[in-house]
């Protein structure tokens, strides 16, 4: 289940690093810093955003229900160029 | 925190000693963090205390503004522009010395003026003279040569220069009668563009019996009034008898041509070409002593000119609001509005002002109690001021509501990069937002006044913000410039049969379909993006409109939630249990219910189905209208679908008129009953039916209904101005 594993660890490594993004740099941003709730708010939307955004496509991209319907000359490419 | 919400504020009363007013407000002025209230609302302007200093100073306004225009007349001096702001506040005695030195300035300049304007009509008058001078002489030489002829017969001695031609220009007299051998003439300069309608009605009127002779000046002549150039042609008239002479006069003035007195001996025109030649050179020497000095005044006025500008604002709205306060003999009074945390600037400011006037007496500065509505002050830096003009451009938030900026900062240029999604336009858009902000302070002292150029610099990093968050999407979407980028090699194969078939091919606009179960199988996802094989698809949109649509569904939705959960946390902030019954728990059982749903179904069908058993993956949007028509749906999604779409749209309705009914309701019978009334925080003190229902307002949905019965006023927010120095540079 190579494919499976794979799909696991993008989403891991994704969510770790909005995670660390949105929860962890908010919470160890000094206390002294003038605007450290406005910092901590964008950051937290930001990372949720951006999260978001990413996970739908790869949601999607998962199973997918329809392939791509390709030009001849264009498979021919694609064959000798990509798979090769 | 005054982040989330707008500042604490209270209503202080304010006594000033009279000495020390002007240098208090002053002070207060610097600070910029206080709201005067006119404490004469019902005074008119012109009979306010201080109403002669501020015509003063407007006086003072007009005649700068005077000198500037001098100034910018003259196109080589140059006006400081970038005045540093010394946070000083002018003292009092300095308005009269400014005055003084404004008055003396201004009549200086308008001296020079006039007499520079007479100087330059003299001059040209000289030159005027002297063109004349210089083109008749050919004439009268002509004239001389005819008359040769005409002696000749006569046989006697002539003089050169005997008259044939009487000089009458100006003079009165002539030959009366006209003998048949004297004419009479006229020489003077006109516009070339008149010319030929001069020629024209000098023909009609006199019925031909004139002779006009024309030479252009070449050179063009200075309007004294006007500073324009003018093209002049020099011309003289030649008539027989006094009326004819009268009315070529009379068409002269009409056409405004100059006439001067040009003598018809040689001898008596070069006398007067000399001193015509001598007096100009006088005239030149003069005027040109003249501009100089009128250059100094200007330059040494030109490097004075903003600070005062800055100084005479600065004195005018000190006095200006100095007018807002209540005065009695010792003192003056006034309420203001002052930001909680700031009062001890205010009170150092205050003392500050009294140390510099010298007065001994402090300023006392008091609390009202009141139940009024503060105005909404939100403090604001350089970052955040664009996005909270943003938001109030929607509407001023209400006293102690919840402040969407802080959110805005990031949802309003994410929102833009999801619909924007180009990662090459992206940067450009960051680099040049990013140009902005760096070279900000710059672009600041330059004052520029361009309308268009300072709306992008105002929303610089709204603009870079905009341009960061549509390089992530951009990539994303795979779309560099309209172009897909291959980084991790797609996942989607064509296999190895197909590509056997594809040598067989001779007609290259047939097109070939990847299906999923062959060319996708145990494949993961692209992991960053779309996959690029999408961008040489043929259906490539219907792919791509399936998933954005989904995705605007998504992201919509939870914006909305997060929309209603800000005002859960105003109605818990102002203690409202029935906003919260009445109004929070039915929106989001109505928006999650229905929309979250909606939301759920998306997700559920990206896990549930794929190529296996995409035949039977029913669409959404069918799915979705075919709950609200109660229809059982053709392919499910899960089993007991119906059911549990049955219950939520029944919840969903029940939802309405508990939002519409259910608080109006409670509220009129409250009122109808005052003891039922029980302590509420709230930011409004009177908790009467009009004031309760114009909060209604504030919430769209359930208002219309009570508000047709009751025509109610509406509940104004007041924003927070406050009373602020002029920031000349660097604001």
């Amino acid at each position: 289940m190579g494919a499976a594993f794979a799909t696991f660890c993008i989403w891991i490594l994704m969510t770790v690093f909005w995670a660390l993004i949105g929860v962890a740099v908010p919470l160890i941003i000094p206390e002294k810093i003038e605007n450290r709730r406005l910092i901590q708010t964008m950051l937290l939307l930001t990372s949720v955003s951006c999260y978001t955004f990413w996970l739908c496509i790869f949601l999607m991209q998962l199973n997918p229900l329809i392939g791509p319907e390709l030009e001849i000359r264009t498979a021919q490419a694609i064959v000798e160029e990509w798979q090769s | 925190m005054a982040l989330f919400r707008c500042e604490e504020m209270a209503l202080y009363q304010l006594f000033l000693q009279s000495e020390a007013a002007y240098n208090c407000v002053g002070e207060m002025g610097e600070i910029g963090l206080v709201q005067f209230r006119d404490m004469n609302p019902d005074v008119n302007a012109f009979q306010r205390k201080f109403v002669n200093e501020v015509r003063r100073c407007e006086e003072m306004e007009r005649k700068l503004r005077f000198i500037e225009k001098e100034v910018k007349k003259e196109a080589h001096i140059n006006i400081p522009n970038n005045v540093p702001d010394l946070k000083q506040v002018p003292a009092a005695r300095e308005m009269n010395e400014l005055d003084n030195q404004l008055e003396k300035l201004e009549n200086e300049l308008r001296e020079l003026l006039s007499n520079q304007e007479q100087l330059q009509k003299n001059f040209l008058e000289l030159t005027e003279l002297k063109q004349v001078l210089l083109r008749t002489s050919i004439f009268f030489q002509e004239a001389d040569s005819t008359r040769f002829a005409a002696a000749a017969r006569d046989d006697r001695e002539h003089e050169e220069g005997e008259a044939l031609l009487d000089v009458e220009g100006g003079a009165s007299g002539g030959v009366a009668g006209g003998g048949t051998n004297k004419l009479g003439v006229v020489a003077g300069v006109i516009k070339r563009e008149l010319l030929g309608a001069f020629e024209r009605v000098l023909w009609r009127v006199c019925r031909g019996n004139v002779f006009l002779k024309h030479a252009d000046i070449e050179e063009p002549l200075t309007d004294p009034t006007t500073g324009d150039s003018l093209l002049k042609c020099v011309f003289i008239v030649f008539f027989q008898g006094e009326q004819l002479g009268n009315r070529v006069k009379k068409i002269c003035e009409g056409f405004r041509a100059t006439l001067y007195p040009c003598p018809e001996q040689t001898a008596e025109r070069r006398e007067m070409l000399k001193g015509v030649e001598a007096r100009i050179a006088d005239l030149q020497v003069v005027l040109d002593q003249t501009l100089s000095h009128r250059t100094r005044v200007l330059e040494s006025a030109a490097a004075n000119l903003p600070l005062w500008f800055v100084k005479v604002r600065k004195i005018k709205s000190i006095y200006h609001t100095l007018n807002l306060f209540q005065v009695s003999q010792k003192y003056l009074q006034v309420q203001c509005w002052i930001p909680i945390t700031d009062i001890p600037k205010i009170q150092a400011a205050l003392d500050k002002g009294t140390s510099d006037a010298g007065s001994s007496v402090p300023s006392v500065l008091s609390q009202v109690p009141t139940k009024e509505q503060p105005p909404t002050f939100n403090r604001t830096n350089k970052f955040t001021e664009g996005f909270q003009t943003i938001i109030d451009a929607y509407g001023v938030s209400s006293y102690r509501e919840m402040n969407p900026m802080p959110f805005t900062v990031i949802t309003f240029p994410f929102l833009f990069a999801v619909m924007f999604g180009d990662c090459g336009h992206g940067l450009i858009m960051a680099l040049f937002a990013g140009l902005l902000i760096w070279k900000e302070k710059d672009i600041i002292a330059a004052k520029s006044k361009n309308e268009i150029f300072m709306m992008f610099f105002g929303g610089r990093y709204l603009i870079f913000l905009m341009g960061v968050f549509s390089i992530y999407t951009g990539i994303l979407y795979n779309d560099l410039f309209s172009k897909s980028m291959n980084i991790f090699g797609s996942q989607w194969a064509i296999p190895q049969d197909v590509a056997k078939t594809l040598a067989g091919y001779s007609d290259n606009t047939d097109t070939v379909e990847l299906d999923p179960k062959d060319s996708f199988k145990d494949k993961a996802p692209y992991p960053f993006g779309l996959d690029p094989i999408w961008q040489v698809a043929d259906n490539k949109l219907d792919f791509l409109n399936s998933f954005k649509m989904k995705l605007s569904v998504i992201l919509g939705v939870m914006h909305m939630l997060f929309g209603v959960v800000l005002s859960l946390l105003n109605h818990t902030y102002f203690r409202k249990p029935l906003n919260v019954i009445a109004e929070f728990i039915p929106q989001v059982l109505f928006l999650g219910g229905l929309f979250g749903y909606l939301v759920f179904m998306i997700i559920y069908k990206w896990f549930a189905f794929d190529y296996t058993n995409s035949a039977s993956a029913p669409q959404l949007l069918i799915t979705f209208t075919d709950m609200f028509m109660l229809s059982a749906p053709d392919d499910e999604l899960y089993s007991g679908q119906y059911t549990v779409q049955v219950i939520i749209l029944l919840v969903g309705v029940a939802c309405v008129p508990w939002m519409l009914f259910v608080k109006p309701t409670v509220l009129y019978m409250r009122h109808r009953n005052p003891a039922a009334v029980k302590g509420q925080r709230s930011n409004l003190p009177h908790q009467c039916l009009a004031v309760e229902m114009g909060q209604l307002m504030d919430n769209s949905l359930p208002l219309l209904t009570l508000a047709v019965f009751l025509k109610l006023r509406n509940n104004r927010v007041n924003r927070f101005c406050c009373f602020t120095a002029i920031r000349p540079a660097g604001g």
